[in-house]
């Protein structure tokens, strides 16, 4: 069943905040440490055994694809609820530092990355387009 | 008539957002495909469409939620929201390879401490430019740049003036903006194309709402290896700033 596949992403995700939460709390500071990082590799892992024995079924792949399918619209409406405008009122320190910070970072991205493997991301797109079968995806990812 | 129409809206929060957004992506995929024949992909459009009304939803109203403001856009805040987007973004891994994630671990946790003290460094740096010299303001408009959550958090922490944890806000957010905006733009230029170096750019870049719809917008493919590491940002800012860096900054300028 498909709700079978979204209680699976549910409750991944409520044992990696709750992770995160302790995390926090064991090194003292009043932040989930990561949580939802922890709830992705719990979910690969998951997903992976569950796979690899058979026992994820269609629809409940469906049911995680859904959600995975979504992302983007909710980052579109994420989009549309930052605080642009505080933003630009934050006068030019604001924008300054953040525009530095931003393209500092992106001038070391090649240098930290160095050894990445290329044909990596074919492998999962495939298996991705298999999976979620969105026309948007593979058009996306033929270039 | 009216009435009932912006009643049958504020009832429905959540179902107009679908709406609204659907109707955004659509004109965005249209514009993406006539007037940059594709170059410019479908989903980056529809981001910077998405700021521009976040944009309008604050001007108007001058609140700090964009968009979600207005009250029969409400659905918007719940739809983009904290809860749906950390949802959407563990369910982004469905798919992705724990080898890869291995594989990059390394990469990624430097790059997770680099991008910390190098955004930190630079806003303290610009902030001094800009004539602050004591230690708590330099300290937290530095964490404002990390993200938008490090400020205030340090701030509070050390005793900022709320003047200052507003500007460390505001920097942390130009960052995320940026960061949404510019990154299917220069991805080619820096090799954003593999496992590896979206592990590499979630932790330099650590805002993980930039980040998830930065590579959104480059390739979907990429979301799950960039958010993974850009979500233990955050809790890394929170220890390392009001601590060592506080003390660093306070040894150098106190």
């Amino acid at each position: 069943m498909v709700i079978f596949g979204v209680a699976l992403l549910a409750i991944c995700m409520l044992i990696g905040v709750f992770l995160g939460e302790l995390l926090g709390l064991s090194i003292g500071i009043e932040a989930n440490v990561g949580g939802i990082g922890l709830a992705m590799i719990i979910l690969i892992l998951l997903v992976d055994y569950l796979k690899k024995r058979d026992k994820l079924s269609q629809p409940a792949q469906e049911g995680l694809g859904f959600w995975s399918a979504m992302y983007i619209p909710i980052v579109i409406a994420m989009s549309a609820n930052q605080n642009v405008a505080g933003a630009l009122d934050g006068g030019p320190l604001a924008i300054m530092a953040g525009i530095a910070a931003v393209v500092i970072s992106w001038m070391l991205v090649p240098l930290l990355s160095k050894g990445g493997s290329e044909t990596a991301i074919d492998k999962t797109v495939e298996e991705n387009t298999i999976i979620i079968g969105d026309e948007d995806y593979n058009a996306r990812n033929i270039k | 008539m009216l009435e009932t129409l912006s009643k049958v809206f504020s009832n429905n929060p959540l179902i107009v957002s679908f709406a609204v957004i659907g109707i955004t992506m659509y004109v965005a995929y249209v514009l993406s495909d006539k007037l940059t024949k594709g170059r410019i992909h479908g989903s980056a459009i529809a981001i910077i469409l998405g700021l521009l009304l976040a944009y309008i939803g604050g001007v108007l109203t001058g609140g700090e939620k964009g968009l979600a403001d207005i009250s029969i856009f409400a659905g918007i805040g719940l739809m983009g929201g904290g809860m749906l987007r950390d949802f959407a973004i563990v369910a982004t891994s469905f798919g992705a390879s724990f080898d890869e994630i291995k594989k990059a671990g390394k990469n990624g946790v430097a790059a997770l401490f680099i991008g910390v003290i190098l955004s930190f460094v630079v806003g303290v740096a610009i902030a001094y430019a800009f004539g602050y010299r004591d230690p708590i303001s330099l300290t937290t408009i530095g964490a404002g740049t990390a993200t938008y959550i490090v400020g205030p958090v340090t701030g509070a922490a050390i005793g900022a003036s709320s003047e200052v944890i507003t500007i460390s806000i505001a920097a942390g957010l130009v960052k995320s903006i940026l960061t949404m905006i510019g990154t299917p733009f220069i991805a080619k230029y820096i090799g954003l194309n593999n496992p590896r170096s979206a592990m590499v750019y979630g932790g330099l870049m650590g805002t993980t709402s930039g980040v998830a719809a930065g590579l959104a917008a480059t390739d979907p493919k990429l979301v799950p290896y960039g958010a993974v590491t850009a979500t233990f940002y955050t809790g890394l800012g929170v220890l390392l700033a009001p601590s060592v860096l506080y003390l660093m900054t306070k040894a150098i300028f106190g």
